[in-house]
């Protein structure tokens, strides 16, 4: 799921300073999961937003919409009966929401009251992990399932680096070494001769460095 | 027992403090309270486990909500005790009034009376 995390109260009511008809969209898709922008999320911004302007005297008047989702097209165009009776949307879906509502609505600003962070998991109730940093050339096939590219603070693919100590990361001591897992589970699986292959520069052109992607299939294209 | 307690603390019945959602809370101080507290069992007594441990993790998070818009995260509260205990009940009910009367009203509330 995508993660994200909400943004600091005094931000998201500098940005609302101008407005006193404001739609708040939440997003029922990963958000919710990571309890940032659910249905649930937008109710409790919605009230302290609320709270905060009639303690300051200028009251606002908050619509809550969650949509099924904010990255499709058939749920955007859904605001449309109601959008522009009001004057800016606060999104709390993920940068790919906020985004799309705006090219959807052009005389309407898109406000983010979240930040987008990164693709993960749950790793128990309340904890969230990065998991992917979507390359565009999966290697979880060599590294049996630990990602070098993401759970590695330096991306390499013939670790571990000097940085390694007692299983952790020079750079967060929470942070397992990415490499040390994978050597761990090498050695699990009894594949450790896998480890001597070496392996070969990545080609990132696939990754963030060729651009945005796009993805098109024709058979679905109606 | 016949224990007297402020008659300005209305109670809400609910069948576990775990049933207590943020916005619940929220909601009571955007209706104006000017303050809120919620009443479990002792800890390790809960019927259903973890309920009264998870209300208060609820708490907190409503006490740095209500900090950051402004409304003073010391009007929210959470004690807990037993069904026997009565009198500490009443106790409670007189020691959180106070408080809240030393706080004054809901700043929320003080402003719309204030435009109005």
């Amino acid at each position: 799921m995508i993660v994200a995390n909400r943004k600091p109260f005094e931000e998201i009511i500098e940005m609302l300073k101008p407005y006193s008809k404001i739609l708040l969209l939440g997003c029922n898709e990963c958000v919710t999961v990571c309890a940032t922008g659910g249905s649930k999320e937008v109710a409790v911004l919605a009230s302290e937003i609320r709270m905060y302007r009639q303690k300051e005297g200028k009251p606002v008047e908050i619509r809550e919409v969650t949509l099924e989702r904010n990255c499709d097209p058939e749920y955007v165009e859904s605001l449309k009966p109601f959008i522009h009776d009001y004057e800016v949307v606060l999104s709390m879906a993920c940068g790919c929401g906020i985004q799309f509502v705006g090219e959807h609505y052009r005389d309407r600003l898109v406000l983010p009251a979240v930040n987008t962070t990164f693709d993960g998991v749950t790793e128990e109730h309340g904890v969230w992990a990065e998991r992917c940093q979507g390359c565009g050339n999966c290697v979880l096939d060599r590294t049996l399932g630990i990602c070098p590219v993401t759970r590695c603070a330096k991306s390499i693919f013939n670790g571990p680096c000097g940085g390694s100590q007692g299983g952790t990361c020079e750079v967060n001591k929470e942070t397992p070494c990415a490499w040390q897992l994978i050597v761990d589970r090498y050695k699990e699986m009894n594949m450790l001769d896998r480890y001597l292959e070496i392996q070969p520069m990545k080609d990132w052109s696939t990754s963030r460095d060729g651009g945005p992607r796009k993805r098109v299939r024709e058979d679905l294209k109606i | 027992m016949r224990l007297s307690y402020p008659t300005n603390v209305k109670i809400v019945k609910v069948p576990c403090t775990g049933r207590v959602d943020i916005i619940l809370i929220l909601k009571a101080f955007e209706n104006g309270a000017d303050g809120v507290y919620l009443v479990g069992c002792l800890e390790g007594d809960c019927h259903y486990l973890v309920g009264n441990i998870r209300a208060r993790k609820r708490v907190e998070y409503v006490k740095h909500i209500l900090d950051e818009c402004g409304i003073g995260g010391d009007r929210v509260a959470m004690y807990t005790m037993s069904s026997a205990e009565g009198q500490r009940f009443a106790e409670v009910a007189r020691e959180m009034t106070e408080k809240i009367r030393n706080l004054g009203p809901n700043p929320a509330k003080k402003a719309a009376a204030r435009n109005a």
